[in-house]
């Protein structure tokens, strides 16, 4: 059973800091929602409200259409797993899932049997009479959320889970989630700041900076059509091009930069005289003159070879290079590090934004 | 040969012990090793070894074995002592359990004894009870600025002398005591209580003098604890005195083993409280011990009660370590 969970308006405040403001947003029964955004944007602030820990300052936190104010987190259809898993070292992999079971007052048979059918799941069968230390840290990982699962939430809310892991376990686990969320079909709210396990996992995504929702859409949407230029330099790679609109329609538009006049897709609506910022993503990029007002010429800095990809990295107007990666199969001539070289676009894979601040490096 | 004369012997022992393990250090240790005598010099080196088999002697191992020899003899007048009467006996032992004098079951020692041990048992429990709470609180839930405010509270009141804290608790208590005439002023009671007859005064006396050695080793040991694991109990539907129950206590049992050792072992063996603050029909161990050493001059008498009080508390201590299963190693770290 899943249930959807709403935020209205939610703000948190600790003392003059604002850590969450206004976050509105609706996530659907049985979805895998993510919160994306650098560390310290107000991501655990928001798990902490929804799992009840947290009293929001204003606004409201609907869990199934039911408003969620004065009940405590022990009494929430919500299962929190956290950043650091926080098992208990004292108890058996098997006391450890099957710990919300005993507080509810199920038997020892009943919570045993349970706790191997979780195990089952979690691909550890016959490991229940370990130690939680002598499990590896993949194993912790899922034991934690055996436990969680154990209690049968409506909603399982999950705090950065993998960020402890190595990188290959990492990716290894992502699958794994995305499997035990269809398998189980409850709402999963998961925290990261790495886009990678965001775009991979979500149905829909929320990229956050500095306590504010900036965008909400599935992957593609947030990759291709950034609302706003931090999650245009958030998520993903991005070139970004500051400068200033010289001519504008409803579907394109011309801006001045450093490297002439570059054109891109104008959503926003921008008119002549506007500040604004042209994002290019590497990959669209080619190291070939096209369209006049879709090619610049920069210095090449340096060359880098990554098998499938080559990425290029010209001198740019400011500290950061234009970066262009591009495919073996492309079949682009590869200038020499030091030569100048044109680059270019097709215009529509240009976006143009209004002026705004980017993620820090 | 008098058993006397082994004593003496011993500190030359442990000086040879000291001596030998200094040179099995620089025999066994690999070749790079610079052994104790190299790093100290010969003659530095016999000055530490000396000083230190010094203390651990004439301060440590001396006095408590003099103590155990001395109970192991009869009480006799100087002049005849070494005599044919100073053999070895466990008459002293034995007239704990029963009166040499009559033969029957020395029933007024063992009483107090059992109601020795009993109090102090109580006073630990009752101290934990106390002082699970604050210690709680300053660990995990309390601000700074109030754990610190808190932590003062406890601590100035120990600044005043042992004797004064109890003569005030007396003046509080007694008869003609603040809280009689209060209780009495406000028509509760129409007579005073004796509290220091029934022994109130002892106990809460006991309790209040081993606090802080409860509070700390409780603070410790539940400040350590990860506050995400009592989130967690929580998350998962555990009412506060579950998560107690299965986080936080069995997580803390060192610190409150260490904290329940050193309490019931310190009033066990108290003096002050009960000696000010007993009722006048109290009998407490240690003030037997103290009357056989200093009101009666009965030394062996007075060693072997004060052993079998030590042997006693340590076995009690070992019994109960077992019991909850935490070792002795646990409530020292
Ligand atoms: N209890 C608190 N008191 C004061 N500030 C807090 C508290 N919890 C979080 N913050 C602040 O709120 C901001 C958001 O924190 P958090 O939600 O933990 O970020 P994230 O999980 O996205 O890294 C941070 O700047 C953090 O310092
Ligand atoms: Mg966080």
């Amino acid at each position: 059973m899943s249930a959807s969970v709403e935020l209205d308006n939610l703000t948190v405040r600790f003392g003059s800091f604002t850590a969450v403001s206004r976050a509105t947003l609706d996530i659907a029964g049985g979805e895998f929602f993510s919160f994306l955004g650098p560390s310290g944007c107000g991501k655990t602030t928001i798990l902490r409200a929804v799992s009840g820990f947290l009293d929001p300052t204003e606004g409201a936190v609907r869990i199934g259409g039911q408003d969620m104010s004065g009940i405590s987190p022990n009494r929430r259809p919500t299962a929190l797993i956290f950043q650091n898993l926080a098992l208990f070292p004292l108890m058996t992999v098997a006391e450890n899932i099957a710990y919300g079971l005993r507080v509810r007052g199920v038997g020892k048979a009943e919570r045993r049997r349970k706790a191997d059918e979780l195990l089952e799941l979690i691909a550890l069968a016959g490991q229940g009479d370990k130690l939680v230390s002598e499990l590896s840290g993949g194993q912790k990982q899922r034991v934690a959320i055996a436990r969680a699962l154990a209690v049968q939430p409506k909603v399982l809310l999950l705090d950065e889970p993998l960020s402890a892991l190595d990188l290959k376990l990492r990716q290894h686990m992502r699958a794994e989630l995305r499997a035990i969320q269809r398998q189980v079909g409850i709402t999963f709210i998961y925290i990261t700041h790495d886009q990678g396990e965001a775009l991979t996992m979500s149905d829909r995504i929320a990229v956050m900076s500095d306590g504010v929702i900036e965008q909400v859409g599935d992957g593609k949407s947030v990759y291709d059509s950034p609302a706003t230029p931090f999650v245009a330099s958030f998520v993903g790679e991005n070139n970004a091009f500051p400068g200033r609109v010289v001519s504008a329609d409803a579907r394109m538009a011309v801006i001045e930069t450093a490297f002439g006049r570059l054109a891109g897709r104008n959503p926003s609506r921008l008119t002549a005289g506007d500040r604004a910022i042209l994002f290019v993503r590497p990959e669209a990029m080619v190291p070939t003159a096209g369209a006049p007002e879709a090619t610049l010429a920069s210095e090449v800095v340096s060359v880098a070879f990554e098998g499938n990809l080559t990425h290029l990295y010209l001198r740019g107007s400011g500290k950061k290079e234009i970066s262009l990666s591009i495919g073996r199969t492309a079949g682009f001539a590869m200038p020499a590090q030091g030569a100048t070289t044109p680059a270019s676009y097709a215009p529509e894979a240009g976006l143009v934004l209004p002026e705004g601040a980017l993620a820090r490096e | 040969m008098s058993s006397r004369f082994v004593v003496l012997l011993i500190p030359l022992a442990v000086i040879a012990i000291f001596w030998l393990m200094a040179r099995r250090e620089a025999a066994t240790r690999g070749p790079g090793h610079r052994g104790y005598f190299d790093r100290n010099g010969a003659l530095l080196g016999t000055v530490f070894i000396a000083l230190v088999g010094f203390w651990t002697v004439f301060l440590v191992v001396l006095p408590y074995l003099y103590m155990v020899v001395e109970s192991f003899h009869p009480r006799l007048i100087p002049s005849k002592r070494g005599g044919p009467e100073d053999v070895l006996t466990i008459a002293q032992y034995r007239s704990f359990f029963v009166e040499p004098s009559s033969g029957n079951w020395n029933t007024i020692h063992l009483w107090a004894f059992i109601y020795t041990i009993g109090v102090s048992v109580v006073v630990a429990a009752f101290n934990f009870a106390i002082c699970y709470p604050i210690a709680y609180y300053m660990a995990q839930s309390g601000t700074r600025q109030r754990v610190r405010v808190l932590m003062l509270l406890l601590v100035v009141p120990y600044w005043v002398n042992e004797i004064l804290r109890a003569f005030a608790l007396r003046l509080l208590l007694a008869s003609k005591g603040l809280i009689n005439q209060m209780l009495m002023g406000a028509g509760i009671t129409d007579g005073p209580i004796d509290f220091l007859g029934a022994n109130v005064g002892l106990y809460v006396g006991l309790s209040y003098a081993y606090l802080l050695i409860m509070v700390f080793p409780l603070y410790n040991a539940i400040e350590s604890l990860d506050r995400n694991q009592i989130e967690a109990a929580r998350d998962l539907g555990a009412p506060w005195w579950k998560i107690h129950r299965d986080v936080v206590i069995p997580y803390a049992k060192p610190g409150i083993a260490s904290g329940c050792t050193m309490v019931f072992m310190l009033s066990a063996g108290s003096l002050a409280a009960p000696q000010f603050l007993g009722g006048p029909r109290t009998l407490w161990f240690t003030s037997i011990v103290y009357d056989f050493f200093f009101q009666s001059f009965n030394w062996p008498r007075g060693a072997a009660y004060a052993f079998i009080l030590l042997v006693a508390c340590i076995a009690f201590v070992l019994l109960m370590l077992r019991v909850f299963k935490v070792s002795l190693g646990e409530t020292i770290r």
